[in-house]
């Protein structure tokens, strides 16, 4: 408990008294290690809003940050910290924001009266806490920034494209696990519905390593696209994965591999041709 | 070649999906290190994702310890770690195609299949260390 009851009015109180100078002198503060990177409006609108929701705070005798009254002043803490890290501030550069209360209260306070002295120590405590408080939603925040964008990875790393008329393809690039096999695996059935592909082909020519899970995935999906009606191939088999494959004991068995993409195009092309009768033409 | 019985390890903890993935990536430097053949290196990587998968899936979690180790030839070790419930049969976890987990059976015994030394010490309870060795031809 960083303050009592008391002690958290009176510094409301104190809040209160000239507070337009308190928070031109925040802002002015606040503002100095942003170097002109945030608009003053805007920082002048976080600062005041935040020494609005302060006040109502101290007023009911807020204790400490994580009590009940403290709920707006948490959220607008949040808010602040999320906008900062979005932009792009760190976070330093944005539990300034809080920190530079003190410096903006320091000349305010007549130290030599022991009674203020206290209040000044025990809120300064207080601030700390905001602080802290900032810093922490400033790292979730970006953490959920991460998540966001490992996500989109994801979606990015696996198109489907459209190889010929009739085929579809995957170029898988990297690792894949359970997650990229997932995404992989939607994908591919989407894209054989929304082009009406009786072919697939599913290109590992960029996966390092071929495990048993790795193979597990891709035979999920051939057997999920063979359902559909589809059949599918799987090309990009080097030597050494088509090795490490033998060694292992996984079997792909009657699923047509090839060495490179160009070899399942061409087997595909030619097994169209011949469901059409001899013609070379794609397939409807 | 000197003597020496191997290089500092480089560990690593096991305890996500993503540290798999980073085992991976430091047999494949270890095994690079030592100089093996692209389909050495492969068979090791992929040896130690499997095993490395185990102790995630099976074991709970763990360490691997990655080294590489120069005797007449060069090679890397790869020692895994893991405190979880151990092995009871041995000879059925080490059976093509024998899983409790949904996966293909084939990770365990394709492991020792890819790899020139193969050694495990596990029982129930007492959890489970396999150590591994691929030699440079």
């Amino acid at each position: 408990m960083a303050l009592s009851t008391d002690e958290s009015r009176r510094m409301a109180d104190r809040l209160r008294t000239d507070s337009a100078d308190l928070v031109a002198t925040w802002v002015a503060k606040a503002g100095a290690p942003l170097t002109g990177r945030l608009s003053e409006g805007e920082l002048r609108r976080q600062i005041t809003e935040l020494y609005g929701v302060l006040v109502a705070a101290l007023d009911e005798g807020m204790t400490d940050l994580s009590a009940a009254p403290g709920g707006e002043l948490r959220a607008v803490l949040a808010d602040l910290s999320r906008g900062r890290a979005r932009q792009g501030f760190s976070a330093t550069e944005t539990a300034v924001s809080v920190f530079t209360l003190k410096d903006a209260l320091s000349g305010r306070a007549d130290l030599a009266d022991p009674a203020e002295l206290r209040d000044f120590l025990s809120f300064n405590r207080f601030i700390d806490e905001l602080g802290l408080f900032t810093f922490s939603s400033y790292s979730a925040a970006r953490e959920e920034l991460i998540a966001d964008q490992a996500e989109q990875l994801l979606e990015l790393s696996t198109p489907v494209v459209k190889l010929w008329e009739g085929v579809v393809a995957v170029p898988l690039v990297g690792t894949l696990d359970s997650a990229r096999a997932q995404v992989v695996m939607e994908r591919l059935l989407q894209a054989l519905v929304d082009t009406g592909s009786p072919y697939a082909i599913i290109d590992i020519t960029g996966v390092p390593a071929v495990d048993t899970q790795v193979a597990q995935h891709i035979l999920k999906t051939v057997v999920a696209a063979r359902l559909m009606g589809a059949e599918c191939l799987i090309s990009g088999i080097r030597p050494q994965i088509a090795q490490t494959i033998v060694a292992l004991g996984i079997e792909f068995g009657d699923i047509a591999t090839k060495a490179t993409l160009a070899d399942a195009l061409r087997h595909v092309l030619r097994r169209s041709a011949a469901r059409t009768g001899g013609r070379a033409e794609p397939v409807a | 070649m000197t003597g020496d019985p191997g290089e500092e390890a480089q560990t690593q903890a096991v305890v996500s999906d993503q540290d798999v993935v980073r085992v991976r990536q430091l047999v494949r430097t270890a095994a690079v290190t030592a100089k093996l053949s692209l389909v050495d290196q492969t068979k090791v990587v992929t040896a130690a994702s499997e095993l490395a998968r185990n102790t995630l899936v099976y074991g709970g979690g763990g360490s691997v310890q990655v080294r590489v180790v120069r005797q007449r030839r060069s090679g890397v070790r790869v020692e895994l770690a893991d405190d979880g419930p151990g092995i009871g049969d041995l000879e059925l976890a080490l059976t093509d195609g024998y899983t409790t987990g949904g996966g293909l059976g084939l990770g365990l015994s394709g492991a020792r299949r890819l790899v020139d030394e193969f050694e495990i010490d596990t029982a129930p309870g007492r959890g489970t260390r396999i150590s591994i060795v691929k030699w440079a031809r």
